[in-house]
Parts: C-alpha cells; structure tokens; sequence
C-alpha cells in the first residue's frame, strides 16, 4: 500500500475532503472558464477575479476524483492573492512536476528537477506523476487555470 | 451431468497468473474484454508459425490450410449462434462497433429514408447510438428510445406508441453497464408484429449464455470476439441469408469483387462482399478456437456459473456495506448477468479503481461508452465489475476488501 499512500497523501485526503474556495464569482466581472475531461467527465468551472494585474480570487466549482480535486483546491491555495506573473510560473513549474515527457528533459537527458521546497504543499502531488493515468486528472484545474489568463489576456 | 469446473478455465487461461501489486490478479473486466485461454493464443500462433499465407488466393498447401482454418471459424461460429443459414450467413468484421456501422451505412442506407424510425433503448453502448446518429445526419431518419425504469429495465408499457413508424429496433441482449438481459425473443415478435425487423447486441451476451438466432427470431446480430476469450481485432455481423444478399456492399477493395473493369465493378456474393481486404486471419482462427473452447465448457454451464458468482456477490455486497455501496442494476439474478456496476458514496470511481488496482483488482471506472444511460441515472461514472468463465467466489472476497478499503481511506 506504499504506492497508494504515496498518491493520496494526507494534504491530498484533507483538500479532497474540505475544498478550499470553492464557490463562484458574479461574472462578468470575474472571468469563467469550464473545463472538462471527456475520459472520466470530470467538470470543473474557475472564476477569476483579476485586479491590477493581481489573481485577487479564485473559486472553483465542478466534480471529479479525490485527485482532480485536491489538485484544483490546491491550486487555488497556491495562486490567490499573487500578480499574473508569479501565477504564470506556478503553473509551469507544476506542469514540469507532472510531466514525463522527453520535451521536459535537459540536455544532459536528465529530467528538470522541480525545487518541492519551493512549491509548498502543490509537492503533495509530485506522487501522481508515477500513476500516468492520473496526470490528467491532476491537470484538469490546471489547464483550465491557464485558459482563463488566456482569456484575460486577449480581451 | 456439468463438467464445468471454473478451476480448470483459470489453469487453462495465462494471464490469470500474472502478479500485480505482489497479488495475484483478480480479473473483473470481462465485460470490457475477456482473457483468452491457451487455446486461443495456441491456434493463433499455429497460424503464423506454420500456414501463414493469405485466403481465398493461391493454391500452394499452407494457403489452402489458411483458407480452411478461415472459412472454418465462419462455421464454427455459425454452428455456436445456431445460424439458419449456416457460413454463408457470418461476416467477420472488426468487433461490435463495425458491426453496426455495417448495418446502418449497409442496410440502413439502403432501407430507410426520412421519416423511418430506428428505435434503440436508453441502455445501448455507444456503439449502437452513434451510427443511427450519423445515418440520421444522412438520411433524415428518426432515431427514438425505449425508456428504461427506475429498476433498470426497458420500460415497454407504451411499446406500442414506440412502435409507430419503426422500421428497425436495435437493442442490447445484455446492458454493459446494468447487467439487465433484455427480452429479445418478446422484441422480436414486437417489432415483427409491427413490420419491423429487430438488431441485437450481442457483445455482453455472447459469451455468458446460449445464443440462438433462429429460436429468438432475430434478423441481425453483431459481437466481438474478444469479449468471448477470443483475440482482439475480429467481430462477428449475422444475419439471415436473403437480408444479407439484398445488402449493398460496406467497404470497398479487394476480396468483395466480383470483377473490376476499367468501367466499373461487381461485387462478389455471400460474406465476402463485406471483407474487403486481407481479413484478420489469425485472429479468426483465435475466434474459431474460442467458440470450439466455450462449446466445450457448455454455454448453459457458463450460464448457470455466472449467474452464482452474481448472486453471491449482489448478496455479499448489500450484507458488508448497505447503502454505501449501491448497485446500478436489478438486485436480483433474474434476467440479469455477472456486470455489476456500483456507486460508491462519497468515493470517486476512479479512486475506487485506483484503490482495486493496490489488490490487484482490475475493474473499469468511468461511464462505459453509455453516456445517455448514466444521464438517465444522474451519475458521471460507475465502477464496474464483471465475471468471466474463470471467475472465482474468491475474486468477490478481494473485490469486498479492496471496497472496504476504499471506504475507510476517504471516509
């Protein structure tokens, strides 16, 4: 059960069990964005509420397994509050945690180290990486994180 | 008079000895795909070790014994569903899901037109909604359901209003989802009744009871070898000989002419119209080899095996967990086969499933390819369970104790 213990971590268990902003935004003004995955139909709606260049909310909605759901709570956790800039590149560093591909590879043909020091508790999730059916369920939020600021950055 | 010893199917089937998670496995996907016995895998690899060649072409030794070996499971399998027509009546496809686009780009364009009903039920694979969809986009036909009841099973008390301006109903002898086995000899001589001529899925229902075309009095019928421990790659197309020379050919090339002139071409008759193209040989003689298996376990033996394990486990499950664990599906053994889909309260599927997967248990997460039907029952997703020949009152014990598990871990 060590493989298992290693993928619901107790943070995982306690996001999934007590989601943190969830709930919606009157929107417009917050930007609503849905995402889906059509494999599993997991759902997840995120409201952004964007102020000064600055992630002033975020709250999510939608269902899904203990994974995809402790990732978007966590998720929310790790961006709220900080400038489009810093969101930006917690979205990348979390996109590097939980990719296998050869694209994330160095030069040397090793794999980009993520600092888990410097993610918090997002490290919590470095586990799934090693279960690849469950990546995308880990991205889910994710992604649709990513098209909402595309959203904002073309309108 | 049973000689049917479930024990001596999981001797005979390899993959039951593999070991994950430190377990051995606990197979419950046979509803998704079935193992195979040696049998199976022993004809295939007769086929490419010795007469591999190409059918119906040339005349040296290894290609005639290719051609028989082929043309052999064609009455092999005519013999197991009790064709009236006998060979002449099988077309191998490439599973279920070619089966019914071959019926409905085949005989459906050819037969119907706007203003034609096709009428399937709620509980259908995708594979049984989709095409009527895109002959619909095509023809202008109607496509209408047969509801299904809160105790999951097809609602026929208006089947006489349904019936208005049908010009086929297309249902599923068993639910790959509920595990209701439908009432397709009743259908049959509804929909004939009403001038209507009757498809049946046979995916989940072939290799778990008797299949007899002429007694149920159906005029198509469509399965996949592999749901019925034969290999991937190879499906089965029935139906009654004069049905089937008055259809249009499916796809073109060679091995379904006739003759081809710089002008034109005709087709060849019988099932080879609807073979173009080198057919899956080795897996045909894995598919001929897999009925000759069943046959000899005694469909009525699988039956009967099935129905037990089912039995036990819907009782098992209700005594250990109540209403935590509900099943989606009658909660009885009547009229009902060995897939057991269950909602988990407060679990995900796919957690439930990862859970399996640390016990080595192999169970299918997710919404089955029947996504009207898990709107019906307001659900994303089920884990399914579902028993095979091989199957263990043992596979149930692990499958309880990895629910259990799951339970307490997101409790």
């Amino acid at each position: 059960m060590e493989n298992l213990d290693n993928l619901y971590r107790e943070i995982i268990l306690d996001h999934y069990r007590s989601p943190r902003n969830r709930g919606e935004l009157p929107s417009p003004p917050a930007i609503r964005t849905e995402g889906f995955n059509p494999l599993c139909g997991d759902e997840i709606v995120v409201y952004l509420d964007v102020e000064e260049g600055v992630l002033a909310n975020i709250k999510l909605t939608g269902h899904g397994c203990s994974i995809s759901q402790a990732s978007s709570s966590l998720m929310s956790s790790a961006v709220k509050g900080k400038t489009i800039e810093q969101v930006r590149d917690v979205i990348t560093t979390f996109k590097q945690l939980m990719t296998v591909h050869e694209s994330t590879l160095q030069p040397s043909g090793e794999p980009v180290k993520v600092d888990l020091r410097a993610i918090g508790e997002l490290a919590a999730l470095a586990g799934v990486v090693k279960f690849p059916v469950r990546i995308k369920c880990a991205m889910l939020a994710w992604n649709t994180l990513s098209q909402g600021l595309d959203e904002l950055g073309s309108a | 008079m049973s000689s049917f010893d479930a024990r001596r199917v999981r001797a005979d089937t390899p993959a039951l000895a593999r070991i994950i998670n430190g377990q051995r496995i606990t197979y419950l996907d046979s509803g998704a795909t079935s193992l195979p016995p040696r049998a199976v895998i022993e004809a295939m690899s007769r086929y490419y070790e010795l007469r591999h060649a190409n059918v119906h072409r040339s005349v040296f030794q290894t290609a005639s014994e290719a051609t028989a070996t082929y043309e052999g499971a064609r009455e092999s399998v005519a013999h197991f569903i009790n064709a009236p027509g006998g060979a002449g009546e099988v077309v191998f496809t490439k599973n279920t899901t070619e089966s019914f686009n071959l019926l409905a780009k085949s005989w459906g364009e050819a037969n119907l037109s706007e203003g034609d009903v096709v009428l399937l039920s709620e509980m259908e694979h995708h594979a049984n909604i989709v095409p009527w969809f895109m002959l619909r986009e095509r023809t202008g036909i109607e496509v209408r359901f047969i509801p299904v009841t809160d105790d999951f099973r097809l609602d026929l008390s208006s089947v006489d209003e349904l019936m208005e301006d049908v010009k086929l109903v297309s249902v599923t002898a068993m639910s790959n989802v509920l595990g209701t086995i439908n009432p397709v000899k009743e259908l049959a001589a509804t929909a004939h009744a009403h001038g209507a001529l009757i498809a049946v899925d046979g995916a989940q229902s072939v290799a778990h009871d008797v299949t007899d075309v002429a007694d149920l009095d159906i005029d198509f019928f469509a399965f996949s070898a592999h749901k019925m421990l034969g290999p991937t790659g190879i499906g089965v197309f029935w139906t009654r000989a004069e049905i089937l020379d008055a259809m249009p050919p499916f796809l073109g090339g060679g091995g379904m002419i006739a003759d081809v002139r710089l002008d034109g071409y005709s087709c060849a008759g019988g099932p080879t119209r609807f073979e173009a193209g080198t057919p899956p040989i080795a897996e045909a003689a894995g598919l001929g080899a897999a009925v000759r298996y069943l046959e000899g376990l005694g469909m009525a033996n699988v039956a009967e095996h099935e129905r037990a394990l089912t039995g036990d486990a819907l009782t098992r499950l209700g005594l250990e967990f109540e209403d935590r664990v509900r099943v989606i599906g009658p909660a009885d053994t009547t009229h009902r086969g060995g897939v057991i889909s269950l909602d988990v309260e407060g679990v995900h599927p796919h957690d439930v499933a990862q859970v399996l997967d640390q016990f080595g248990v192999c169970v299918r997460p997710g919404h089955h390819c029947a996504k009207p039907l898990m709107r019906r029952f307001s659900l994303p997703a089920t884990v399914r369970a579902s028993y095979g020949p091989y199957s263990l009152v043992r596979d149930t014990d692990v499958l309880i104790e990895g629910l259990r598990h799951a339970i307490e871990m997101f409790a």
